[in-house]
């Protein structure tokens, strides 16, 4: 009998696989395809204080193992959550994780001051989303941003707090401390990676927005790169993402120090990638006589 | 409810230099599919090209459990697709979209496509005209060079207008020309588009101006065609709603009274 628990920041799951915020709604449109009772646990859409219209398309476009989005944060706030997504998401055997985005500091605590009175078994605070022009970009991309926003947040949050942190920084490795210092209970990491892609023949960009956040398997590199420095920080746990597809990709995350991991973009191409990594994860164990998961993270040996 | 399954390609036929009809077996596909619905084709097992490709449904035939769909080769997604041989299995969500096209109470109805935005089309004029109802049809088409699937197309209107730009074959001018005389002597009850944006904007101000309900098949970039990354957005006003719908779950037929494009 081989074990696939993990305790993520007090958050019990029942296997390490759980859905990257944005890339699952609020779960319903996938339970068509997938049993969502076999998910260690479901991040939500970016969910703010009130409605958000999110950016103007086009909002999507393809790149070489990947591609770049532009969405805005299109979410129906927290109140429609409440009273909408979260009962049903409830008859599920699974963990919800919210995960709150904000335009200000002071908007991140109302939002999570709602929260704290949820059902739910976490919030992952997006502190680095690339495409809100008037968010709060320097939230995320400075160890004290960081550490003030979090610390306010945990003043009125009792839940698991995870922070999730955007690659486009010089030092992740000092901003995943300043969640930690203020009291994080976990990091995520990473978001996407700010990024462009050009029309050649109208010679402008594909994107309305110009920019968009790069995701998928062209990222996974330095995704994983990033969450060994930060496993190697701090001494909160991490759940990692960044262009994992399978099981095989999910392994190579939890060597370099994720205690768990999300699907994002993998979702996109196929609405079972999930439910094929935590399948994948037991072959693994099974081919390499692996009893627990949690022997695994961070088991990387260094050259 | 949408599946996710891998198909037999069991009959493949290139109509054009560039344009392929595949008919793929499904059984719980055929079963359920409505007119205006569309697939999201999976056009490789790796990673590169990484999205799916949409590609709307073009006939069901559901005794036979088989979904036909025809696609140009525009990029290496499609021509990937288009070396497929027959035979082989092909993965395939589908059928998606909840916004499809609704005849519900209309006895004559105008359809119009442009291009390759006619493919949408045959499905709805089929299922009307089977019922009994009558079925205009509009085609407009650039040039000779790009008319397609005359005969098809033929088969199920009751009545059937073919235009090119140029006027090098069948009727000389835009369709929606045609459709606009013909409605101003014998009004439809329900108008539905599919094809290029100038088109659609043409089509859904002349339903204004003619106070003719109309639905409009859209076309956005997708990433997963399944309704989680709202990426393909379009706007969608009402007197109590002023929001993005998302083309691949919303849509992608919507009331061409409420959506902005």
């Amino acid at each position: 009998m081989i074990n696939t628990e993990v305790d993520f920041a007090g958050i019990k799951m029942k296997n390490p696989v759980t859905v990257a915020s944005g890339t699952f709604g609020y779960g319903r449109e996938f339970s068509e395809f997938i049993d969502l009772n076999k998910l260690g646990a479901i991040i939500t859409k970016g969910t703010f204080l009130k409605p958000k219209l999110g950016n103007k398309p086009a909002r999507v476009c393809e790149t070489a193992a990947g591609m770049l989005n532009s969405i805005g944060l299109q979410n129906p706030g927290i109140e429609y959550f409440r009273d909408n997504d979260l009962p049903w998401l409830r008859q599920f055997d699974t963990k919800i994780i919210l995960n709150v985005g904000a335009s200000c500091l002071e908007e991140y605590v109302e939002v999570c001051k709602i929260a704290n009175t949820l059902d739910i078994d976490g919030v992952e605070l997006n502190l680095s989303c690339p495409n809100v022009k008037a968010g709060c970009m320097a939230c995320g991309t400075s160890y004290e941003g960081v550490k003030d926003v979090t610390a306010a947040v945990r003043k009125v949050l009792d839940k698991p707090l995870i922070v999730k942190l955007t690659p486009n920084v010089t030092d992740i490795a000092m901003i995943a401390r300043g969640a930690e210092d203020a009291g994080a209970d976990a990091i995520s990491a990473i978001n996407t990676l700010l990024a462009m892609k050009i029309d050649i023949e109208k010679r402008r960009p594909v994107l309305a927005n110009n920019t968009g956040g790069l995701s998928g398997p062209a990222i996974k590199p330095v995704a994983v790169r990033m969450v060994y420095q930060i496993a190697n920080a701090v001494k909160i746990p991490v759940m990692g993402l960044g262009g994992i597809m399978n099981g095989d990709d999910a392994i190579e995350f939890m060597l370099a120090g994720a205690k768990a991991i999300s699907i994002g973009a993998g979702n996109f191409i196929d609405p079972t990638a999930s439910i094929k990594t935590i399948e994948g994860i037991e072959n693994y164990m099974q081919r390499h006589n692996i009893n627990d998961i949690n022997s695994i993270v961070g088991a990387v040996q260094m050259n | 409810m949408a599946i996710v399954e891998k198909v037999e390609l069991v009959k493949k036929e290139q109509i054009k230099s560039d344009i392929y009809k595949y008919s793929v077996k499904s059984d719980k596909m055929a079963n359920q599919a409505k007119p205006g619905q569309f697939l999201e084709i999976r056009v490789t097992d790796s990673i590169e090209p990484f999205l799916r490709r949409p590609i709307s449904i073009h006939n069901v035939k559901k005794d036979e459990g088989i979904i036909e769909f025809i696609f140009q080769v525009k990029g290496k997604g499609t021509e990937l697709l288009s070396e497929r041989k027959e035979g082989e299995l092909i993965d395939i969500i589908g059928p998606l979209g909840e916004g499809t096209f609704n005849t519900n109470g209309y006895e004559k109805i105008a359809i119009i496509g442009g291009g390759i935005g006619i493919f949408p089309l045959y499905e709805l004029a089929k299922q009307v005209k089977e019922s009994g109802k009558t079925v205009n049809m509009y085609l407009g088409f650039r040039n000779k060079d790009f008319v397609i699937l005359e005969n098809e197309y033929k088969e199920v209107a009751n009545n059937f207008t073919l235009a090119t730009d140029d006027g090098s074959y069948g009727e000389n001018g835009f369709a929606i020309n045609f459709l606009k005389d013909d409605i101003s002597k014998n009004p439809v009850d329900c108008i539905y588009a599919c094809g290029p944006l100038p088109m659609l904007k043409a089509v859904q101000a002349l339903a204004k101006e003619k106070n003719i309900p109309c639905q409009l098949s859209l076309e956005e970039r997708m990433g997963c065609g399944m309704g989680v990354c709202i990426g393909c957005a379009v706007k969608y006003k009402t007197e109590t709603e002023d929001t993005f719908k998302r083309v691949c779950r919303e849509g992608p037929v919507f009331d061409a009274n409420i959506v902005e494009i």
